[in-house]
C-alpha cells in the first residue's frame, strides 16, 4: 500500500477530510445555525473562508458540519451492514440447508426493489427519530451483496481441515464461526467496508438531496448542495465547495479501499476494477 | 435450456409477488395519506376525510390484509386502483412509463455496448495512454455521485447557453410543450431532449462495464487457447474476436442483472433533476402527497424492471457458457 502513490494520496486525503470535519467546528469562528446579517450571498473572504449563503450563514461552519454529519452516518452505515453481512453470510453458508435457502432468499428477496425506493418511501416517517434511524435504514438496506460473497467464501472454509477438525472436536457452531470461519474472511470484509463508507455517503447525500435525509437545521453534505443547485453559477461557492469536498471524499475511499485489496488479496491485480463484491453478488 | 428459463421464471414469479406484498404493506404503514387530506386548506372535515380514503382504498383505520385483499383482488384484473388526487393509476401509469423505459433502454445499450467495446479496446492496448485515460476517467465518474453528476452537466448546459446567448442545449423536460410540426420536427425535438439525461445514465454504466470488460479481457488474454490459435496463425484481433470475447462477455453477463438495479438508481435522479416526467419523479412526488397506490405502482415497475434483467442475464449466460445449460 505504501509504494502505491495513489493510495497513498487517497490516505492524505481521507485523513484531512476527517480532520476538516472534526476540527474545523473549533477554528471556524462561525457555527453552522450562525447568521451574518451583515454579509449576504457573499464570495469567499477573511471572515468568512467559503462565502456565505443566502441568509448570510457562514458556507465553511455548514460545510465542516455537513461532512461531519455524512462522514458519521457513512461510517456507521458501514459498520453494520459489514457486521450484518458477515453474520448472514457466514450462517448462510455454515449451516446450509434450510437455513441457507431461507436466507438467501431473504437476500434475493432484497435484492429486487432498488434500495432508494425502499428508502424513500419509509425515510418521512424515520424523521422524528433523526439521523440515527437513517443509519439503520441505510444499513439494513446495503448487506445483501456482501453477505452473498461471506457465503461463498464461507462454503468453501467448512470443508478446510482446520473447520472439520474443530467440528470433530465438538466445538460448538457459532465458536466456529467467530474464531475460524470470520478470521479468514476480515480482510475482505475490511476492503469491502471501506468501500461501502463511500457507497453510504452517497446514499445518505442522495437521499438528503431529495429532502429526505438529514433534516434542517441540521445539515448534511446532500443538503448544501440540494439548497445551492440553483444559484450554482451565480453564487459557485455555495455549490462547488459542498460538491467537491463529496467527490473527493468518494474518491479517496475508494483509492483507499482499491489498495487494500490489491495489499490483502492477490488475485485480483487491478486496483480500478469496481468492487468484487458486486460481481459476485449477482450470479444468482 | 427451456427447463432453465422455466425455472428461473418460476423463481422470478415467486420473488415478484412476495415483493408486491412487502412493498404494499410497508407503503400503507409507511405513508400517510391523511395527513395529506388534513393539511388542505380550508381542512375538510374528518367524515369527508374518512369517506374518501375508504374510497380510495387507503382507510388507515381498516386492517391491513383487508386492504390488501381488495388491492391485488382488482390489481389481479389489471386495476392498480386510484391515485391520491382520484385519478385512475392504470392512466398515470401509462403515460410515464414510456419516458423512463426510454430513458432506461437508452441507458442499458449505451452502457453495456461503449462499456463493452471500451473495455475490450482498452484491454488490447494494455498500458498505453488511451488505456490510462479510460482508466482516470472511468474511477472518476463512478466516483461521483448520479445525482451531482446531473447537477454538473445542468449547470454545464446552462453556462453554455448562457455563453453562447440562445439555448444550445436543452436541458429539462423530455419534449417541447405544444411543439407544432411533423414526425421529423418531434423527434429531433425528443432526442435533444434526451441528449443530457442519457449521457447522465450512461456514463457510469460505460464506466462500470468497461472496468469488468477490461479485466475479463485481460484474464482471456493470456489463455492458452488463445495463444494456439495464435500459433495457428489467426491474427491477434480474430483470435480475441472469434475465441476470447465470448468468455470474458461471461463475467460481464453476471454483472448485467445489478448494473440495471443501479441503473435504475441514477434515472431516478436523472428523472427529478432534468425535470422528465418519468416514474423516478412520479415516486417523490408520491411519496410527498402519501399515495399509496402509485408508490405501490412504481415499485410493481421497478421489480418487474430488475427481475426482467435478471432473467436476460440468465439467459445470456447460459448462451455463452455451454456449462450452465447442462442440469
Amino acid at each position: 500500500m505504501v509504494r502505491r502513490p495513489g493510495a497513498l494520496c487517497g490516505l492524505a486525503v481521507l485523513l484531512s477530510l476527517f480532520a476538516l470535519a472534526f476540527v474545523g467546528p473549533f477554528v471556524s469562528p462561525w457555527t453552522h445555525t450562525d447568521v451574518d446579517y451583515t454579509a449576504l450571498r457573499q464570495p469567499p473572504d477573511v471572515r468568512h473562508w467559503m462565502g456565505t449563503n443566502r441568509i448570510g450563514q457562514d458556507v465553511f461552519a455548514q460545510v465542516v458540519r455537513g461532512l461531519q454529519k455524512s462522514l458519521l452516518i457513512g461510517l456507521l452505515v458501514a459498520l453494520f451492514s459489514t457486521v450484518l453481512a458477515a453474520a448472514v453470510g457466514a450462517c448462510a453458508g455454515y449451516f446450509g440447508g434450510w437455513t441457507d435457502r431461507v436466507l438467501m432468499f431473504v437476500v434475493d428477496l432484497m435484492l429486487v426493489l432498488p434500495g432508494l425506493l425502499v428508502l424513500v418511501v419509509v425515510a418521512p416517517r424515520l424523521r422524528e427519530w433523526g439521523w440515527i434511524a437513517l443509519v439503520g435504514l441505510l444499513a439494513l438496506l446495503g448487506w445483501m451483496v456482501t453477505a452473498r460473497a461471506v457465503r461463498g467464501m464461507t462454503l468453501s472454509l467448512k470443508e478446510r481441515q482446520f473447520v472439520v477438525v474443530a467440528r470433530l472436536m465438538g466445538v460448538s457452531p457459532p465458536r466456529i464461526i467467530w474464531r475460524h470461519v470470520l478470521p479468514h474472511t476480515a480482510s475482505f470484509l475490511i476492503t469491502d467496508a471501506t468501500i461501502a463508507v463511500g457507497g453510504a455517503v452517497i446514499s445518505e447525500t442522495g437521499l438528503s438531496y431529495f429532502g429526505l435525509g438529514v433534516q434542517p437545521p441540521d445539515v448534511s453534505l446532500g443538503t448544501l448542495i440540494a439548497d445551492a443547485t440553483d444559484v450554482a453559477l451565480v453564487y459557485p461557492w455555495m455549490f462547488f465547495f459542498p460538491t467537491g469536498l463529496l467527490i473527493a471524499f468518494v474518491l479517496a475511499v475508494n483509492l483507499v479501499g482499491g489498495a487494500l485489496r490489491d495489499a490483502l488479496d492477490p488475485t485480483t491485480a487491478d486496483s480500478t476494477t469496481p468492487t468484487r463484491t458486486a460481481l459476485s453478488g449477482t450470479s444468482r | 435450456m427451456l427447463s432453465l428459463i422455466l425455472r428461473r421464471l418460476v423463481h422470478c414469479t415467486i420473488l415478484f409477488l412476495s415483493s408486491v406484498v412487502l412493498t404494499y404493506a410497508l407503503a400503507s404503514t409507511a405513508l400517510d395519506p391523511r395527513a395529506y387530506f388534513e393539511g388542505r386548506q380550508p381542512p375538510p372535515p374528518s367524515r369527508v376525510v374518512d369517506a374518501e380514503l375508504a374510497r380510495l382504498g387507503m382507510d388507515d383505520r381498516a386492517p391491513l390484509p383487508e386492504r390488501f385483499a381488495h388491492w391485488a383482488d382488482r390489481a389481479v384484473h389489471g386495476d392498480l386502483g386510484r391515485t391520491i388526487d382520484g385519478e385512475s393509476v392504470n392512466a398515470e401509469f401509462s403515460r410515464r412509463v414510456g419516458v423512463s423505459v426510454r430513458l432506461l433502454l437508452v441507458g442499458t445499450v449505451a452502457g453495456t455496448a461503449v462499456g463493452v467495446l471500451a473495455g475490450v479496446w482498452a484491454a488490447v492496448r494494455r498500458g498505453g495512454l488511451g488505456d490510462r485515460a479510460l482508466t482516470v476517467f472511468s474511477f472518476a465518474v463512478l466516483c461521483v455521485p448520479t445525482f451531482v453528476l446531473a447537477l454538473l452537466l445542468k449547470t454545464g448546459a446552462l453556462a453554455v447557453n448562457r455563453a453562447a446567448g440562445s439555448t444550445v442545449i436543452l436541458y429539462t423536460g423530455e419534449h417541447t410543450p405544444g411543439l407544432q410540426g411533423g414526425w421529423p420536427v418531434q423527434l429531433r425535438d425528443t432526442a435533444a431532449h434526451l441528449l443530457l439525461p442519457a449521457i447522465c445514465v450512461a456514463l457510469p454504466a460505460i464506466a462500470a462495464y468497461s472496468r469488468y470488460q477490461r479485466a475479463a479481457t485481460l484474464d482471456v488474454l493470456g489463455a492458452d487457447h488463445l495463444r494456439t490459435a495464435q500459433a495457428k496463425g489467426l491474427t491477434p484481433g480474430r483470435a480475441l474476436l472469434r475465441h476470447g470475447l465470448r468468455i470474458s462477455l461471461v463475467p460481464v453477463s453476471v454483472f448485467f442483472s445489478f448494473g440495471v438495479l443501479t441503473l435504475f438508481t441514477g434515472a431516478v435522479f436523472t428523472e427529478e433533476i432534468f425535470g422528465w416526467p418519468g416514474m423516478g419523479s412520479w415516486l417523490v412526488d408520491s411519496v410527498q402527497k402519501g399515495d399509496v397506490n402509485s408508490v405501490v405502482a412504481i415499485d410493481l415497475f421497478a421489480a418487474a424492471v430488475v427481475l426482467l434483467a435478471g432473467l436476460l442475464a440468465d439467459v445470456v449466460h447460459a448462451l455463452l457458457d455451454p456449462r450452465v445449460r447442462q442440469p
